[in-house]
């Protein structure tokens, strides 16, 4: 057991590349003494390890795939050095060509038995440098412990206790540029170092201080690396940190007082204000969730009867939530919470942005005269006149895609500016009447004709294409 | 050998034996536990996995396979094995089940196979769970997964986000064991060439590893001659931009992960989802991964005029020709039939994707960018995309194109940008442009600054950056894209008279239009043209240096045979498809083979996600 048990230490505590390894203290032996080693271990492990032979009763014959490629690293390595260089270079596409060969023995005995020389062939094997076998009394200079890391064994770091030797130690690992060691060093230093000392040193480090920020962040060590932060002067990534957290917050009450909380902390000027944004948001959501949820189940209203609301409100963004309430709450006064202008004040919602998302909800429900006048506006004379934040294109998009009734479409389709886009649409669409004044207005008599086979007989339309085309008074320029 | 003459590039090397050594050695680890047993297999690693070993074989060594995931483990098997990437998460789920065994008096055996190295952060969380002793680690040495006859693939997505946003160099040493790996089955590589700092970094450890093994790799006949590595940060403008060659079409639109790709009931016009695998075997899609979308359209009806001509050949023909006809060719015709309709299906579907997003206004917005002109109009065509809520991800990406090639958004549009992204997307993406800052995907110009002010303060700090000793403010500066400088030093806006013939393209921007040739091919081009940095001082400059070649014992042209027309690319952090269509093309040009190794296939989306905070 016990032996069993410092092989498998061994195993591990080498395995890198060398994951094949067997055994490791056959590398002093010149490569001819390994092999005959690897065919004598294999009838040493074949006698010892009675578990190794039942396991080969899961494939019964050693057909298929993996125990052919088993066997081809055994007859590589069983033809010893001479054979290793012809097998290489017949490269993988003589596979296949190889002879069967019978064996009686379990594959991960041959698996371990050839590995540390057939596997060299196709495997890169690392060769531990010489200063590693005289002495296992953990002397190694701090590159070399850094290098034996790398390789993946397992180093006793108790031996550095100067800080001095502590920092030689971390910039040698820097120097080796192996993450993995230099996190394993911080690991050492936080477990040996007061944290103040720690901080001053990572400061001029700033490789191994990432190292440790990432550390900490994946083991979720908060309180460390807020402290390791502040002591940087880092204060906005303090308060990004901490604001981090309400990801991990299900409860909604909970997260809105942490986010209260964080409107105190040392944000930039400009995040400051997303910040108090995003609370105030929540908070709304949340009275807006309540009541809405109230009304739903009460049944009275009858615009939750018509349209019933597919997900609640909560964590959604901003737009969302101003869509929603043009959806469900559009008339209401701008006291409510709830109300569509109490919204874009509160959050300062620019014009394009409140068009847009307003236009989308009245359109959704066909409310074709919010529509109508959402985009009216009034002059000082009292005249009133169409007007879009956002290009009619993409109003006549918007309507379009809530199947708006031709009428309503072609006043839109009217007022893109660019003809071009205009005829597009207005052909697109159908919307007849936009295009015939279209072509009248460029006096393109040509393209008024070949539209005429576009509308249908006798209607309207044509009619009115026909007395364009008969009335003297334009001057057609074709 | 004559070099004028336009010679056919090498076939590249069988890369079928990396396969092979991973699933030999994942068989003998779980060997290791003898017995019946439980596998529990990390969810990023299952497609890696589907495509060295089938279900049957890991059925030999196991009992039930489970996924990884937080919810506790049903498993009633007296052994468990795990088989995970090194993560500290998933430590913290196996110490749980070891330590509710332990509670409840059960015993088991427990086995962690990390793959491809075990780090030790990993131990140090099993030792303070208290399971330490009671778990056996190893390790599986999976670094290479080929993904086709050119594509290698680490399938390390987390390498871009711990590098590059973390600055966390973790993965370096598998990067040079990956090169170590390669360098012993193909090499040795003559020629290294790289640039970037991860590159360098990569290349000394991989040298401290080779000069540690023996030399054996001496004397043998190399199948590879050439490596050029580089980070992905030398070029992040190409990955911001909308992919228009079919493969990176097919990889937005679909998402390929590992080599194969689900098609939806959208595409395959019946109920159900098939997954196909994308690669040169698919004798359709190897004939069209690399063309343009606009030529593929013809290419595939001509292909379906063939198939019906073929199919047709069968009136008139009597008993014994219709007897061969059906035993030979029915079979791979009907296989081409099938593959057709799936690659028509799915054109079809992305461009009825693509006519609702508005592609064609994105592709000009994008092309604007490059050039450098309409910034204005281009700043509100992103805006209303954000007001719109049309897809967060590519607003992030549209911004990140903005800022690279403008060094910086003008404060005031990045406030408003901001501040409108937030409320379109939600709050929290707060933390997401603080990622992208600190990246140096999405900056803000520093007020009041001149660029040459600027400029000259990067060179005054660039000496203490030598040392070591950088602050973070300095960081955001340092990574100045200087894309417009750098694209006139390259002329990677390409000069056409008349109309860029996409199908039979003049050069590598094909791959965008003929709008813009991708950077990163631009500089693998120059290097390998030039053998080395020579003449590219400046643009080494502009990309903030590291850069280096080496050349040892390189046989002379000629002498060294195929190898030395056949160049490993590695991308560190990713690489896109139309990158790699782009070397395709160039490799066809110049007679030599391009081998694509990369941490993993990224795009856009995959980086802006990768740049997203999630729950914990």
């Amino acid at each position: 057991m016990s032996r069993a048990r410092a092989d498998e230490e061994e195993y591990w505590h080498s395995s890198k590349f060398r994951a094949f390894t067997f055994d490791d203290e056959d590398d002093e032996l010149s490569q001819l003494k390994e092999s005959k080693r690897a065919v004598n271990s294999l009838r040493d492990i074949v006698d010892d390890d009675d578990d190794d032979l039942e396991k080969v009763s899961w494939s019964g014959e050693p057909v298929g795939s993996i125990s052919w490629s088993i066997k081809e690293t055994a007859s590589s390595s069983s033809s010893s050095l001479e054979g290793r260089d012809t097998s290489l270079q017949k490269g993988s596409s003589s596979y296949a060509a190889l002879p069967k060969q019978v064996s009686s023995y379990s594959l991960s005995s041959l698996f371990k038995a050839f590995s540390d020389t057939g596997v060299k062939n196709y495997a890169p094997e690392l060769r531990r440098p010489r200063a590693e076998y005289k002495d296992y009394s953990n002397d190694w200079s701090p590159r070399d412990t850094v290098r034996r890391m790398q390789r993946g064994k397992v180093c006793s770091l108790e031996r550095f206790r100067s800080l001095q030797d502590k920092m030689v130690l971390l910039d040698e690992a820097v120097a080796g540029h192996d993450g993995n060691v230099i996190t394993a060093v911080l690991i050492f230093l936080k477990r040996t170092l007061r944290r103040e000392v720690l901080f001053r040193e990572l400061e001029v480090r700033q490789v191994a201080l990432c190292h440790l920020i990432h550390f900490l962040k994946e083991t979720g060590e908060q309180k460390l690396l807020l402290d390791l932060l502040r002591f940087l002067d880092r204060t906005e990534e303090v308060a990004l940190s901490q604001y981090r957290e309400h990801l991990n917050i299900q409860d909604v009450e909970k997260k809105r007082e942490f986010l209260k909380g964080c409107i105190g902390l040392p944000f930039s000027a400009e995040d400051i204000s997303h910040i108090q944004d995003h609370y105030t948001l929540l908070e709304r959501q949340i009275i807006i969730e309540t009541n809405d949820r109230h009304l739903a189940m009460a049944g009275q209203s009858e615009i939750f009867r018509k349209y019933p609301r597919k997900a609640s409100i909560l964590n959604m963004p901003l737009v969302t939530t101003l869509f929603y309430s043009c959806f469900y709450h559009y008339t209401e006064a701008e006291g409510t919470f709830s109300s569509p202008t109490n919204l874009k004040k509160t959050f300062k919602i620019p014009d394009k942005q409140y068009v847009l998302t307003a236009l989308a909800a009245r359109a959704k429900l066909r409310a074709w005269e919010d529509v109508d006048a959402l985009l009216t506006t009034k002059n000082w004379l009292g005249y009133t006149k169409k007007k879009a934040p956002i290009g009619f294109h993409r109003v006549v998009e918007i309507l379009q895609r809530n199947n708006a009734p031709v009428q309503v479409l072609q006043e839109y389709v009217r007022l893109v500016e660019d003809v071009e886009t205009r005829l597009n649409l207005a052909t697109k669409y159908k919307c007849h009447d936009v295009v015939i004044d279209t072509y009248r207005d460029l006096k393109d008599r040509i393209q008024l004709m070949a539209y005429k086979c576009k509308v249908e007989r006798g209607s309207a339309e044509e009619e009115k294409i026909n007395s364009l085309l008969s009335n003297m008074q334009i001057r057609w320029k074709n | 050998m004559a070099s004028t003459a336009r010679r056919d590039a090498p076939e590249p090397p069988d890369f079928g034996i990396l396969k092979r050594l991973a699933r030999d050695q994942l068989i003998y680890l779980l060997e290791q536990l003898p017995g019946r047993k439980d596998l529990f297999i990390e969810p990023d690693l299952m497609s890696p996995l589907d495509r060295i070993a089938n279900v049957s074989v890991l059925k030999h060594e196991v009992d039930k396979l489970y996924r990884v995931e937080n919810r506790p483990a049903p498993s009633t098997s007296d052994q468990l094995c795990f088989l995970v990437r090194p993560r500290v998460r998933t430590m913290r789920y196996i110490a749980d089940i070891v330590n509710a065994d332990k509670m409840s008096g059960r015993s088991r055996k427990y086995k962690i196979i990390f793959s491809p190295q075990k780090f030790y952060a990993c131990e140090m969380v099993l030792e303070e769970e208290g399971v330490f002793g009671d778990v056996t680690c190893d390790e599986w040495s999976f670094y290479l997964l080929p993904l086709d006859e050119d594509i290698i693939s680490m399938e390390l997505p987390e390498f871009f986000r711990d590098y590059f946003l973390e600055g966390d160099h973790r993965w370096i040493n598998s990067v040079a064991r990956a090169l170590q790996l390669l360098n012993s089955l193909y090499g040795p590589f003559s020629r290294v060439y790289g640039i970037g700092r991860c590159a360098k970094m990569s290349y000394e450890l991989w040298r401290d590893l080779e000069e540690e093994s023996e030399n054996d790799g001496q004397g043998r006949k190399p199948e590879i001659g050439n490596i050029f590595l580089m980070d992905r940060d030398m070029d992040y403008v190409t990955a911001l931009c909308s992919q228009v060659v079919y493969e990176g079409l097919v990889d937005d639109t679909f998402r390929i992960k590992c080599g194969s790709v689900d098609f939806g009931p959208e595409v395959t016009s019946s109920d159900k989802s098939i997954k196909v695998l994308l690669n040169a075997q698919d004798k359709i899609f190897s004939q069209i991964r690399n063309e343009h979308f606009s030529s593929v359209f013809g290419f595939l009806s001509q292909k379906s005029r063939n198939l019906q001509a073929q199919y047709d050949r069968r009136q008139g023909m009597d008993i014994k020709q219709m007897k061969n006809f059906v035993s030979q060719e029915l079979k791979g015709l009907k296989q081409e039939h099938r593959l057709l309709s799936l690659h028509i299906g799915a054109c079809e579907s992305i461009m009825k994707k693509k006519t609702k997003q508005d592609f064609q206004e994105m592709i000009k917005v994008e092309h604007a960018l490059l050039e450098g002109f309409d910034i204005r109009e281009s700043t509100s065509f992103i805006e209303e995309h954000i007001d719109r809520q049309v897809s967060p991800i590519e607003s992030l990406r549209l911004m990140c194109l903005l800022s690279i090639t403008e060094n910086g958004l003008i404060p005031k549009d990045y406030r408003s940008l901001k501040t409108q992204y937030l409320q379109s997307y939600g709050p929290e993406h707060l933390l997401t442009f603080h990622n992208l800052k600190r990246i140096g995907l999405l900056t803000e110009q520093a007020a009041g600054e001149t660029l040459t002010a600027v400029e000259s303060r990067v060179s005054k700090l660039v000496t203490d950056r030598a040392a070591g000793k950088i602050t973070d403010a300095f960081n955001s500066l340092a990574k100045k894209s200087n894309f417009r400088a750098i694209s006139k030093k390259l002329s990677l806006i390409p000069r056409v008279d008349g109309e860029y013939n996409l199908k039979m393209p003049p050069d590598m921007a094909y791959v965008f239009s003929g709008a813009y040739t991708p950077l990163s091919c631009k500089i693998v081009e120059q290097v390998l043209e030039r053998r080395g940095w020579q003449g590219l001082e400046e643009v080494v400059r502009l990309l903030n240096g590291n850069e280096f070649a080496m050349a040892d014992g390189a046989p002379e042209d000629g002498a060294g045979g195929d190898a030395q027309r056949v160049v490993v690319a590695v991308f560190l952090g990713g690489c896109t498809f139309s990158e790699i269509a782009a070397l395709r093309f160039l490799g066809k040009e110049r007679g030599c083979r391009f081998i694509f190794l990369t941490t993993a296939i990224t795009s856009s989306a995959r980086m802006m996600e990768a740049m997203a905070e999630a729950k914990a």
